[in-house]
């Protein structure tokens, strides 16, 4: 099936069978490897994207079910070829080891604080219930999340 | 590709749908996907046709009259989160909500799909049995509405007969005077609870606990309302030693699973905690 939609701001189109997830379709139609696969079933968060602002799990959408919505990957949150200040915060925070989750999390932060720019720790433990990872024990991830939120605040002021 | 083969189809009414899945032997209905996915995932189900609610209007109102609150199928977790008339025209829906899995699953999970997935643990299946709601079904030969007692028959199984479709659940209006606590434990934020608890009562003039409706989820097959516990509370102050003896007569009344989450014997002493604070949080608060 033919699916027209957008992807990082940009017009994009599938042509895939009804059951390709949106995460197969990203990675292996688009090329938009940033988008890791844990588990394919829901658990791990790895794969989530922005679909219409929305952070989802893209291995529980099809990629049939995205026609005309606007889909934001990891590769997508920077403009240019700079961090966005959410990715330099976890670069001074250590905020990964192994990466492999981090898309992910810098995804569902980036719609959390663009939801909520001031966003508690609490709540911010909350969301990211839904993350796993391995490596970091989550308290650097916390406190690169907290951090970014001046970024965001300012943003939210300015707009 | 992890999931079975399946066609798709994404109709543009109810009427339609309806149509699709008659035509069909093993076709299924999925909108948010968030439960349904992962059986697919699984491989669990081999549907031939899925049939996707997202252009059809109106299963995404969430409407409030002085009589009920009626929720349509396609509204999402985060819908309920983000509508504040809420707070006030069902708060034990508003409180419940934000437990239902995680943040990501609640921008996409839906009332209707957690509904007609039957999980025996899952809030939403807990709160219509809780408070007597009413589902209302769309088939060939026209409407039925079904009480929530009486739709759900076991672990992931209901009443829904496989050519009807889910289009709205309708809870009764909630008096202000309303007594009422939710409690749920699971080992991580946002997983299934291993035992939850929904419960209210309406006080009369004197003070006494009247109209008790305790609804459990995670201890039985499927969510269910505890009529001993109930009976238990009705006609006391709702004190201390009268929360006690109506957890006693819960714990006792309930018949729960045995899993790798808990033994049975630790699921009758989690719901008598949990209906201790349940109905503790309901007289004080």
């Amino acid at each position: 099936m033919k699916v027209s939609l957008t992807v990082n701001g940009k017009p994009a189109a599938f042509d895939v069978e009804p059951r390709a997830t949106l995460a197969d379709s990203l990675r292996h139609d688009l090329r938009l490897t940033g988008t890791h696969i844990g588990c394919a079933h829901g658990v791990c968060g790895a794969c989530t994207v922005l679909v219409n602002g929305d952070p989802v799990r893209s291995c529980l959408i099809l990629a049939v079910q995205t026609e005309g919505a606007s889909v934001t990957t990891v590769e997508g949150l920077s403009h240019d070829d700079h961090l966005t200040p959410l990715q330099a915060s976890f670069r001074k925070h250590f905020a990964l080891q192994c990466g492999f989750c981090t898309p992910g999390i810098l995804t569902t932060a980036h719609a959390l604080l663009t939801a909520e720019p001031y966003a508690s720790e609490e709540r911010i433990r909350d969301v990211l219930s839904g993350n796993i990872c391995r490596c970091t024990g989550y308290i650097p991830i916390i406190e690169a999340i907290l951090d970014a939120r001046g970024a965001y605040q300012t943003q939210s002021a300015a707009a | 590709m992890k999931l079975p083969k399946f066609d798709y189809a994404s109709p543009a009414t109810v009427a339609e749908a309806v149509a699709l899945l008659a035509g069909h032997d093993t076709a299924k209905i999925i909108s948010g996907g968030q439960s349904l996915m992962p059986v697919l995932a699984f491989r669990m189900a081999y549907p031939s046709l899925l049939i996707d609610l997202r252009r059809i209007p109106d299963l995404e109102r969430i409407d409030i009259s002085e009589t009920c609150l009626t929720i349509g199928a396609r509204v999402r977790w985060c819908d309920i989160e983000d509508d504040h008339r809420l707070t006030t025209a069902h708060p034990l829906l508003a409180a419940a909500i934000p437990h239902v899995a995680h943040h990501q699953i609640r921008k996409r999970g839906t009332v209707g799909g957690s509904l007609c997935h039957a999980d025996p643990a899952a809030e939403m299946p807990g709160l219509a049995v809780a408070c007597d709601a009413t589902l209302t079904l769309a088939g060939p030969s026209g409407v039925r509405t079904v009480n929530a007692a009486d739709f759900f028959l076991g672990p992931l199984t209901t009443a829904l007969a496989s050519d009807e479709i889910l289009t709205h659940v309708t809870l009764p209006a909630w008096p202000a005077s309303r007594r009422w606590g939710f409690q749920e434990f699971s080992r991580r934020r946002g997983d299934f609870a291993i035992a939850g608890v929904a419960a209210f009562y309406d006080p009369d003039g004197h003070g006494l606990a009247g109209n008790a409706h305790i609804g459990v989820i995670g201890v039985n097959d499927r969510p269910r309302r505890l009529p001993q516990a109930e009976a238990a509370l009705n006609g006391t102050a709702a004190d201390a030693e009268a929360i006690t003896a109506t957890a006693a007569v819960a714990a006792a009344e309930v018949d729960p699973p045995e899993d790798i989450h808990g033994t049975a014997r630790y699921r009758r002493a989690l719901l008598a905690t949990l209906i201790e604070r349940a109905l503790t949080t309901a007289a004080t608060a």
